[in-house]
C-alpha cells in the first residue's frame, strides 16, 4: 500500500500523526515508512475499533427488558421507604431530621389505668397518622438512620408511580404493605463482629445458664454434705 | 406482446426487491447497531424481535403533515425526495443478479449507465438543501455537492479499472470475463470504489453532510413525513446499490461454488456481506471532519485509485 495521506484518516491516526511529524523534524530523518505511531502497521487503531464493536455484537446485550422482566435489585436498593408501625413510639425523630420535610406524623397520649392498686398511672403515645410524601421524599435515607427503634425499613420495590402528585402521599397502611417487601438483612461476613441484639441475648442467656448451674451445683454440694445420712427411702446401706 | 410482458414483469421484480430490499438492511442497520452497543434493539413492533418496526415507522411517517417552509422554493422542494430516491432504482434494473440473464435489463454500457445515474441522486440533497431556505439546509446540500466532487473521481477510476481489465463496460460482460485471481488483483480498486461509494451516500464515517450536532440533519432538515421517509428510504436503496455493485464488479458477483443453480444468492451473500461492513463502519467510527474528508479523497484515494489503474494495465499487458 502507498503511504496514508498527511493529516492521516481517522481520529486516532490523526493524532498519531501530529506526533509522529514532530518526532521526524526533531530526529532531522525524513518519511522512511509509517509506523503508525505507537508501534505495528498503519490503521491499526482503526482494526482495533472494528475488532472492538464485532466483540460487543457477539457477547449478551445488558439491557434489562424490564416491564417484561422484573430487575434483579441488589438487596439493599433505595425502592420505597416501609413502617413497621408496631415499632413505632411516636418520637419525632425521623420527621424532624427529614430535609425536606416529607413525613407526617399525628398521635395522641394515653393514660393507662394503674395495673397494680398503689402504683402510678402511665401515659403512651398513639400513632394517628403516619404519612410520606413521595412526591417530596429525595430518598436520602436519613429517617432510616436514625430511627433507634428499627420502624423505618428500605425496600427495593419501585413501582408506585401515580397519574396526580398528590397520590404520592402514601397513608401508614400503605407504608405498613411495603414492610412485606423488604428483603431479610444480608448475611455478614465470615469473620464479622456479632450483632450487638445477639450478643446481648446471648450474654443473658449465658448468665442465667451460669446461675442455673451455680443453683445446680449449690444444691448437689447440699446433697453431698447431707450424705452420711441418707435421703428418705435411700436403698444405699449406711456404711 | 409477450417480450413486453416480460419487460412489465422485469420492472415488476425490480421494483419489489427496491422497496423490501432497503427495508431489511434497515432493520438489519437497528439490530446490529444495537447489538454492537450492547442493546437489544426494537423489539416489540410486530411480536418477533421487533421484525417490523421500519412497517410502524413507515406509518408513522405517512401520518405526520407534509410541510413545506413559507420561504422555500416550493416546487424543487418538492420534487427533491424523488430525484434522490428515483436513480437507484434505475441503477437496480441495471445490475446483474444471476447467469443467463437474471437481471432487469442488461445494458451494453452498463457501467457507465450505473455510474451516471448513481451521481444523480446527490443532486437531490442538493436541491433540498438550496430550495429550503435555510442556511443548515444550504450548508449541508454545499457540502455534499463537494463530497460528490471529490470523490467521484476515486469511484470512476477504480470502476474503469475493472472495465479495463474486464475488456468491457456490460456489467454481464464483467462478469461473464471474471476469474477468481481478480479479487486479490482488484482489491485496492474494490477498497476505492466501496469506499467512495460509502463517501457518496454521505454514510457514516463521511457524515459530514447530515452531521446532525452541527447541522441539525443537513439539507433534509426541514422535510417531514413521506418526503423524509423518501429521503431515509434513498440512503438505504443506495446501500443496496453501491454493495450489489460492488459485488459484482470486485467480488465476481454470481461466481461461487454451484454458481450456476444458486449464483443469485452468492450475489445476495455478497451484497448482505458488504451491507454488514457498512453498518459496522457506521458503528465503528466517529464522523471525518471536512478538511480530514476532502484530504482524504484527494491525497489518498484518488492515487490509490491511479495506483490500481497502473497495476491493471500492466498486468494486462503482461497477461495478452
Amino acid at each position: 500500500m502507498p503511504p496514508l495521506p498527511s493529516g492521516s484518516v481517522g481520529p486516532t491516526g490523526h493524532t498519531e500523526h501530529t506526533g509522529h511529524t514532530g518526532q521526524s523534524h526533531q530526529r532531522g530523518s525524513g518519511h522512511s515508512g509509517r509506523s503508525g505511531g505507537s508501534g505495528g502497521f498503519p490503521g491499526r487503531g482503526l482494526a482495533k475499533g472494528l475488532a472492538v464493536t464485532l466483540r460487543t455484537m457477539t457477547r449478551r446485550s445488558v439491557t434489562d427488558q424490564y416491564p417484561d422482566a422484573q430487575p434483579e435489585l441488589p438487596p439493599r436498593s433505595r425502592g420505597v421507604i416501609a413502617l413497621l408501625e408496631e415499632n413505632c413510639t411516636v418520637c419525632m425523630l425521623c420527621a424532624r431530621e427529614c430535609p425536606d420535610w416529607c413525613i407526617y406524623i399525628d398521635s395522641h397520649k394515653e393514660t393507662l389505668p394503674a395495673a397494680e392498686p398503689n402504683a402510678r398511672a402511665r401515659t403512651r403515645n398513639v400513632l394517628d397518622r403516619f404519612a410520606i410524601d413521595f412526591s417530596l421524599c429525595m430518598y436520602c435515607g436519613i429517617c432510616i438512620e436514625v430511627c433507634p427503634f428499627d420502624a423505618l425499613f428500605w425496600s427495593p420495590e419501585f413501582e408506585y408511580a401515580e397519574t396526580d402528585i398528590l397520590e404520592l402521599t402514601h397513608e401508614r397502611e400503605k407504608l405498613r404493605e411495603w414492610m412485606w417487601t423488604v428483603p431479610p438483612p444480608p448475611a455478614l461476613d465470615p469473620a464479622a463482629e456479632e450483632p450487638k441484639e445477639i450478643a446481648a441475648a446471648r450474654k443473658a442467656a449465658d448468665k442465667l445458664a451460669a446461675a442455673d448451674a451455680a443453683a445446680e451445683a449449690a444444691a448437689a454440694a447440699a446433697q453431698e454434705s447431707a450424705g452420711t445420712t441418707p435421703p428418705p427411702g435411700g436403698e444405699e446401706p449406711a456404711p | 406482446m409477450t417480450t413486453a410482458l416480460e419487460a412489465l414483469l422485469r420492472c415488476v421484480a425490480v421494483l419489489v426487491v427496491f422497496l423490501t430490499f432497503p427495508l431489511v438492511i434497515g432493520q438489519t442497520e437497528h439490530k446490529v447497531m444495537a447489538h454492537m452497543q450492547g442493546r437489544l434493539g426494537p423489539m416489540y413492533a410486530g411480536g418477533f424481535h421487533g421484525w417490523a418496526q421500519l412497517v410502524a415507522d413507515g406509518v408513522k411517517f405517512a401520518q405526520k403533515e407534509d410541510i413545506v417552509p413559507a420561504g422555500a422554493d416550493r416546487r424543487i422542494f418538492q420534487l427533491a425526495p424523488a430525484v434522490a430516491l428515483l436513480p437507484y432504482l434505475l441503477v437496480l434494473i441495471a445490475i446483474p443478479v444471476g447467469p443467463g440473464g437474471f437481471v432487469g435489463q442488461a445494458l451494453d454500457a452498463g457501467l457507465f449507465f450505473v455510474l451516471a445515474v448513481m451521481g444523480i441522486g446527490v443532486l437531490g440533497s442538493l436541491m433540498a438543501g438550496w430550495a429550503s431556505a435555510n442556511k443548515f439546509s444550504l450548508l449541508g446540500g454545499v457540502r455534499s455537492a463537494a463530497q460528490l466532487l471529490a470523490y467521484e473521481l476515486p469511484m470512476l477510476l477504480a470502476a474503469a479499472s475493472v472495465a479495463m481489465a474486464a475488456g468491457t463496460v456490460s456489467l454481464t460482460g464483467i462478469l461473464g470475463a471474471f476469474h477468481w485471481w481478480w479479487v486479490p488483483w482488484q482489491i485496492v480498486g474494490g477498497f476505492v470504489f466501496f469506499t467512495s461509494g460509502l463517501a457518496e451516500l454521505q454514510r457514516p464515517p463521511f457524515d459530514m453532510p447530515v452531521a446532525d450536532s452541527e447541522i441539525i440533519f443537513g439539507a433534509y432538515t426541514e422535510y417531514t413525513g413521506l418526503r423524509f421517509a423518501l429521503f431515509l428510504l434513498s440512503e438505504y436503496a443506495g446501500i443496496l446499490v453501491l454493495c450489489a455493485l460492488t459485488a459484482v464488479l470486485f467480488l465476481g458477483g454470481w461466481h461461487g461454488p454451484l454458481s450456476a443453480d444458486l449464483g443469485w444468492l452468492w450475489t445476495l451473500l455478497k451484497t448482505f456481506a458488504l451491507a454488514f461492513v457498512v453498518i459496522w463502519l457506521r458503528v465503528t467510527y466517529p464522523r471525518l471532519r471536512e478538511d480530514q474528508l476532502m484530504r482524504f479523497a484527494w491525497t489518498f484515494l484518488i492515487p490509490l485509485a491511479l495506483a490500481q489503474l497502473a497495476l491493471t494495465g500492466i498486468v494486462k499487458v503482461v497477461i495478452s
